[in-house]
């Protein structure tokens, strides 16, 4: 202090030198991470001694005591035995689609192999196409996996034509129509030229699905793995755009459906699932005629997706009260509507804010689909349970080595997807680092 | 008769010129405060007003209303013939021929700098992306940042954000530009190369509005400029006259704080 100049001139460049030892290498981010205070140091070695403890005995029961062949439970009830994987090899058929007709599960795992291809496809950040994908999953798919997993035609009945004056009618506008859809998709009118030849195609497509001569599956029989994956993708396909629909009429200029939206959202959010479920079970069918009811499985269906969306709209709530008043005043100035204001600069921004909500509000749905058991629905987790009282099998293993099984299924979908979500949340972040 | 003498008083307040901007006894509260008290001011095309005043005068708010960010609750705005009513279309219309300036710039930090510049034309205008990219890359050039182009707004600094932003606003094609204290979000050293942009700008013969605080940017590129205080206009005069010889002596006070 007193040594210090009061009037100085730098000469020369003070130089530019690497961190002291204990900033880098192992030493060091042990000391930052590990052991960076007394407090710290005790929790490391607990972890250490617990794993210490706990591993061994794990390892033993899962791998090295575990039975991995066997065709009945005879060698799982011997005393030591660990777990069962043997029971599970033999079971998995029963997993995978419950009560699904053997002969048929080809056109679920069809379904579910062109789902995972999708998805992939769609997910992707970098993957070509993937506007066609989208077409594919959201419209092509859903009614081709219809048609597959029940057997029945997948266009309405009542809308085809039943006489041969009528077949010559429609399949002459059929060809009109198909020939319009080209001519507008040469135009360039993609979305309408695509949206017709679509409609055309699977008007045609239900017309000959009969003759395909499937055996039609009742939704009684389905189960399983199939089932769980089943209900939560229409829950998260669904209760996005619902989601950010009803986040948006919550924040509406407009009273009433302001008033409509925060009714539907408050009352459904203020209930519990299974709730929801058993009115969407029992009531459902009291709204519409006898032979409209809809289906066993539609109604948990509509059900868990009306749940996921409420909550997801709150979540999404939350992203656009984080946005600037200047980016609506910045869109506004520069003449944009309402609507692509939304579409290009709000949403996009207010989405990536509050992907961690979203994934959050997916996992959590991925895990209620548990619940739809209670409305009779033979999910993977029940499948699961009625199994391990199977006679054959029974044994002091079979339980623990059933749910281990199932936890395991949970946990790889559900880390699979927070995993995406921060990769997603990354690159978005990346192009905008300061 | 009112509608006489109103359209009398239009006359004696702009006699010979061709005015794009007319705001006739405007007024507007918020709740109960009354911000802009009969506000008459009249802009010819290619003229260069700045707007003063302390702040809370109800500058920012009075060029707002010329866009309807704000809505006045008395009196007309008429804009390039288009009287601003409650009536959308008409409130389109004008946002497509006023650009806008910011002071904290407002731009789209989830897109490029060439996307922020021609998502206006695409979407507003209909323009093909091709012809729109050749615009946003003529006006980023014109401001001096084409190497930016492909940047994201948080890569650059506050100067260039702000010069992005005049270009995004001009890639409309606007009749006016309006400025909100274009360059009191800025550090210093930065100050500098905006109002040149602006400059350049009014020596092209674009009508502008300006609030702002830069005293020798008004000095040097203003036709005339207003003084507010309290939500009144209580001053417009020549600049050369404005700041000699101020009339008012609210304009006194406020000019004897702001210049030492």
């Amino acid at each position: 202090m007193s040594n210090a100049p009061h009037i100085f001139v730098r000469q020369t460049s003070a130089p530019v030198r690497v961190p002291p030892l204990s900033e880098r290498g192992i030493a060091g981010w042990m000391r930052d991470n590990l052991f960076a205070t007394p407090l710290s140091g005790l929790a490391t070695i607990a972890c250490i001694l617990f794993i210490v403890w706990i591993t061994p005995d794990l390892v033993r029961y899962l791998f090295i005591d575990a039975v991995w062949s066997a065709s009945n439970g005879e060698a799982c009830r011997a005393p030591g035995a660990g777990a069962c994987w043997a029971y599970i090899g033999r079971k998995f058929d029963f997993f995978m689609y419950g009560s699904y007709p053997r002969s048929e599960v080809w056109r679920v795992n069809l379904v579910l192999a062109a789902g995972a291809l999708l998805s992939v496809w769609l997910l992707w950040p970098d993957a070509p196409g993937r506007t066609i994908a989208a077409v594919l999953f959201f419209a092509a798919f859903p009614i081709l996996a219809f048609g597959l997993l029940t057997g029945s035609s997948p266009f309405p009945k009542a809308l085809l034509p039943q006489t041969p004056e009528g077949q010559i009618g429609v399949t002459i506008a059929l060809l009109m129509a198909l020939a319009l859809g080209f001519t507008l998709l040469s135009l360039g009118y993609r979305l309408s030229g695509i949206a017709l030849t679509g409609a055309v195609l699977w008007f045609v497509v239900g017309a000959v699905w009969d003759s395909l001569g499937l055996q039609k599956v009742g939704t009684e029989l389905w189960g399983g793995v199939f089932v769980s994956l089943l209900v939560a993708s229409v829950g998260i396909v669904f209760s996005l755009p619902l989601g950010i629909a009803l986040a948006l009429g919550r924040r509406s200029q407009m009273p009433v459906i302001r008033f409509l939206c925060i009714l539907l959202i408050e009352f459904v959010r203020g209930v519990p699932l299974i709730t929801v479920l058993f009115m969407a079970n029992t009531m459902l069918p009291l709204f519409v005629p006898q032979e409209w009811s809809p289906d066993r499985l539609l109604r948990p269906l509509i059900g868990v997706a009306l749940f996921a969306s409420v909550y997801m709209a709150e979540v999404i709530r939350g992203g656009l009260q984080a946005m600037p008043k200047g980016q609506f005043e910045g869109a506004m100035s520069l003449g944009l509507s309402w609507w692509q204001t939304m579409q290009l600069i709000i949403l996009p921004q207010a989405l990536v804010l509050v992907i961690p909500g979203i994934v959050n509000s997916f996992i959590a749905l991925f895990k209620d689909t548990t619940l739809v058991a209670i409305v009779g629905i033979f999910d993977f987790l029940r499948a699961v349970d009625t199994q391990r009282l199977d006679p054959e099998w029974a044994g002091p293993t079979i339980s623990s080595t059933g749910y281990i099984f199932a936890a395991l299924f949970y946990f790889v979908f559900c880390y699979a997807m927070s995993r995406y979500a921060q990769m997603m949340e990354r690159r978005h972040a990346a192009g905008r680092k300061r | 008769m009112n509608a006489m003498s109103l359209s009398a008083s239009i006359e004696t307040s702009s006699p010979d010129r061709d005015a794009v901007i007319e705001m006739i006894n405007v007024n507007k509260w918020y709740g109960a405060f009354h911000v802009l008290r009969d506000i008459d001011l009249s802009v010819a095309r290619g003229e260069k007003v700045v707007v003063c005043g302390p702040s809370g005068s109800g500058k920012s708010t009075l060029i707002r209303c010329i866009n309807r960010l704000e809505e006045h609750q008395a009196g007309k705005i008429i804009v390039d013939g288009v009287e601003l009513s409650d009536d959308l279309s008409s409130v389109d219309e004008i946002r497509r021929e006023v650009g806008m300036v910011f002071q904290h710039f407002n731009l789209f930090p989830h897109l490029t700098i060439l996307e922020n510049c021609m998502l206006a034309p695409v979407w507003v205008r209909k323009l093909p992306r091709r012809e729109a990219e050749e615009i946003a890359i003529q006006f980023l050039k014109r401001v001096r940042i084409p190497e930016q182009a492909q940047k994201y707004p948080g890569q650059l600094s506050g100067g260039q954000q702000q010069r992005a932003a005049i270009a995004r606003s001009l890639c409309m094609a606007p009749k006016i530009m309006l400025f909100d204290e274009p360059t009191s979000a800025l550090d210093p050293e930065m100050v500098k190369e905006v109002l040149d942009t602006m400059e350049e700008l009014a020596s092209e013969g674009m009508t502008m509005m300006v609030v702002t605080h830069e005293m020798g940017f008004a000095k040097q590129v203003a036709d005339r400029v207003v003084f507010m205080d309290g939500g009144e206009i209580v001053e417009v005069n020549e600049p050369q006259a404005f700041f000699s010889a101020p009339q008012h002596e609210r304009t006194r006070l406020f000019l004897g704080q702001i210049l030492r």
